[in-house]
């Protein structure tokens, strides 16, 4: 008797925990720690359960920079059903490496070929979709209109203008640019737009693909221009984050920052507003180069390990549609990959639109144009050179030393 | 033993012959499996070019000879010495501060307990504190050195400077640990040895040398290990202080083979396997010399 109650309960549990398998739960992994993206994620799970009331959304939020590391053990060990990432080469060695599921039928079945078109070459390897991009936003250079009154600058058309701003910004005291390097990633956004500026979009990609030695004279042009502002950037960008530059720049002790429009949210939370901040596209330097943008695209993916890939599948259509990417975007103050979305009132978003609309191509930054290794040694290397100058003759030998090594 | 009951102790002197491999067993096991194995696991990987996600190339011993070829490499190699030398201070401040604190006073534990907490604090919060401390615009340091030279040094965005200050950083530690060993020790001073010095009018530094550190002789030992050790793996700081910069001149062994293999930008798991078998050839000089002695004291004892 005594077996048979132990059996029945036994078989009991094991109906019990079978059924709590099936009842739909989601395990979503992100890297979302910043302010303004966890709230937009909060509310895009909130909408999605709100939409599927059977599937329950376990959310496992990672530190951003953390989470860089992070992936590439969960992917293996333990995958979620739905994780983060971003576009173009830098999804490529998962995907190589089978780590991603294609979802193609994903982008059929919810019209994403037509609705996220602007996005679909980056979101394409070998043919198929890998994922669903879900925001990019535009980077350019955002400046403190108080800062220029101060100094007596106007604001520059071209890059002639820039650079003699910033002699006056010196002159008042201010930082002309300031950036944070600590983390290496925002010194390659100046590096990006420099080149795009110098050298135009072709000869970027064919550098960030290595087939541009870097010793070429053009890229020693770019540097050589770079070399004039350099002497104006804050002195110890290397020692801080980028978010203790934005607080520079909030508090008027330096003038522009080359940064992407995620920072709007951290700029207001230092104190300033839609009349102190200001935003500009980056000035042409060399004329007539056909004006190429910073676009990097964030999206979710599903890895090839998932447990609940049907839910994944809902979640990612659910993603990509066009309400919740505006709704999401305009808590974001990013720009929706959707081309059916609303676009805010918000007037960096408006500038932003207007700006990749009307974009001769987007690149999708260095550290996702370029692969991993080359991206982190030329990071290395543009920090150096914003720290040490005269040293640009070394550190391009150098960056030649490693494309050599890593485009076998 | 007698023959009656031979069964039992035949059973008793095998049960004492084995019983203490049976308790062994699980400890070796779990050594085998995570320590021994892994270290013969990283030096194969070593040969091998991978990039942790895909398949396998054998590459034999290019990725040491590409290391040769590596700055980074000779700037890490030169920091680890530079940790190395410097770290090593940790014992004579740790002895020097065990004497200061080696009396009786009301609220001498007290005294004892502060200066030990910077090592209960994790090695992180050390390194965050320290760099918050010679941050730019709002750290002290910075304003102290600007006060005396005129300009502020953000030490740790100078290639010059920023591998002292992260060591800085460790010392803090370090030294508090050297002093808990030192203060162990000195309570287990023989106080006839003392007192026969005293009667030979024996005072001070002629104390301390000839009396006083002989006998701490094995928390020396001890304390250089640990000292050695703490040096050579120093991870935590440079990543929070950091992140091996400015442009990698901070880099030590461990955070190379860190960056090249297991961090965002690593797609190199052999060539990180490369340097960690480096680095373990390094220790194992020291840990040699280390289990040597203690082997020879155990003899002699």
């Amino acid at each position: 008797m005594t077996l048979l109650k132990s059996l029945f309960g036994l078989g009991f549990a094991f109906a019990l925990s079978a059924s709590t398998a099936l009842a739909g739960e989601l395990v979503l992994n992100s890297d979302q720690s910043d302010p303004a993206p966890k709230k937009a994620m909060e509310e895009l799970i909130a909408g999605f359960e709100a939409a599927n009331p059977d599937i329950k959304v376990k959310w496992n939020n990672f530190d951003h920079e953390g989470y860089k590391s992070a992936i590439r053990n969960f992917l293996t060990a333990d995958a979620p059903d739905v994780a983060a990432w971003y576009a173009g080469n830098r999804m490529a060695p998962f995907v190589k490496a089978g780590l991603f599921e294609p979802v193609d039928d994903v982008w059929a079945s919810a019209g994403f070929n037509d609705q996220l078109k602007s996005a679909a070459a980056s979101m394409t390897i070998d043919g198929k979709k890998w994922g669903v991009p879900y925001t990019y936003y535009q980077w350019g250079i955002y400046y403190n209109k108080e800062a220029y009154k101060k100094a007596g600058v106007e604001v520059p058309k071209n890059w002639a203008e820039f650079v003699a701003g910033c002699e006056k910004f010196k002159a008042a005291g201010i930082d002309c640019l300031t950036t944070g390097t600590k983390a290496l990633w925002p010194g390659a956004g100046i590096f990006d737009y420099m080149n795009l500026r110098v050298n135009g979009y072709e000869f970027h990609m064919d550098l960030a693909n290595g087939k541009v030695p870097w010793t070429d004279p053009k890229v020693k042009a770019t540097f050589t221009e770079w070399a004039k502002i350099v002497p104006y950037i804050t002195a110890n960008h290397a020692a801080i984050d980028w978010q203790d530059a934005a607080a520079l720049l909030s508090q008027g002790k330096a003038a522009n920052y080359v940064m992407g429009n995620f920072a709007v949210a951290t700029f207001k939370d230092g104190g300033m507003t839609n009349d102190t901040l200001g935003f500009m596209v980056f000035p042409e330097i060399t004329p007539g180069i056909p004006r190429a943008e910073e676009a990097p695209t964030d999206t979710f993916h599903i890895p090839a390990a998932a447990k609940n890939k049907e839910d994944a599948k809902k979640f990612l259509a659910y993603l990509g549609s066009a309400e919740a990417q505006t709704k999401m975007n305009a808590t974001l103050g990013q720009l929706p990959v959707n081309n059916t979305s609303t676009v805010g009132d918000d007037p960096f978003i408006k500038a932003g639109f207007e700006m990749l609309s009307s974009a001769y191509a987007l690149a999708q930054f260095f550290d996702r144009d370029a692969p991993a290794d080359m991206a982190k040694a030329g990071m290395e290397g543009f920090q150096e050179f914003m720290v040490k100058p005269e040293n640009v003759d070394a550190i391009l030998e150098r960056l030649e030393k490693v494309r050599q090594k890593v485009y076998k | 033993m007698t023959n009656t009951l031979p069964k039992t102790a035949s059973r008793r002197w095998n049960q004492r012959d084995y019983a203490p491999w049976l308790f062994l067993a699980p400890g070796m096991l779990m050594f085998m499996l995570y320590v021994i194995f892994p270290i013969f696991q990283s030096i194969w990987i070593s040969f091998f070019e991978w990039d942790g996600l895909g398949p396998k190339t054998w590459v034999g011993v290019q990725n040491y000879v590409d290391l040769m070829d590596d700055d980074s490499f000779y700037t890490s190699l030169t920091n680890n010495i530079i940790w190395l030398v410097l770290y090593l201070l940790a014992i004579p401040a740790g002895l020097a501060v065990a004497l200061f604190l080696n009396q009786t006073v009301t609220g001498i534990r007290l005294y004892k307990s502060l200066f030990f907490f910077p090592f209960v604090i994790s090695q992180v919060v050390v390194g965050l504190i320290f760099s918050w401390f010679y941050a730019p615009d709002f750290g002290f340091l910075p304003k102290v050195i600007g006060f005396f030279t005129g300009t502020e040094v953000a030490i740790l965005a100078d290639d010059r400077f920023a591998t002292y200050g992260v060591i800085a950083a460790g010392l803090w530690p370090q030294i508090a640990y050297c002093m808990i060993l030192y203060l162990t020790g000195l309570n287990n001073i023989n106080p006839e040895q003392v007192e026969a010095a005293r009667m030979d009018h024996a005072k001070g530094w002629s104390m301390l040398w000839h009396i006083i550190i002989p006998q701490l002789r094995p928390a020396t030992f001890i304390a250089m290990v640990v000292t050695v050790i703490g040096a050579l793996r120093s991870f935590d700081l440079v990543s929070i202080m950091t992140v091996g910069g400015p442009y990698g001149s901070t880099r030590v062994l461990s955070y190379f083979m860190y960056e090249q293999a297991l961090s965002e930008y690593g797609v190199a798991m052999g060539y990180g396997a490369a340097i960690a078998v480096v680095l373990f050839a390094i220790m194992l000089v020291f840990i040699t010399i280390f289990i040597v002695r203690m082997l020879q004291q155990e003899r002699n004892a």
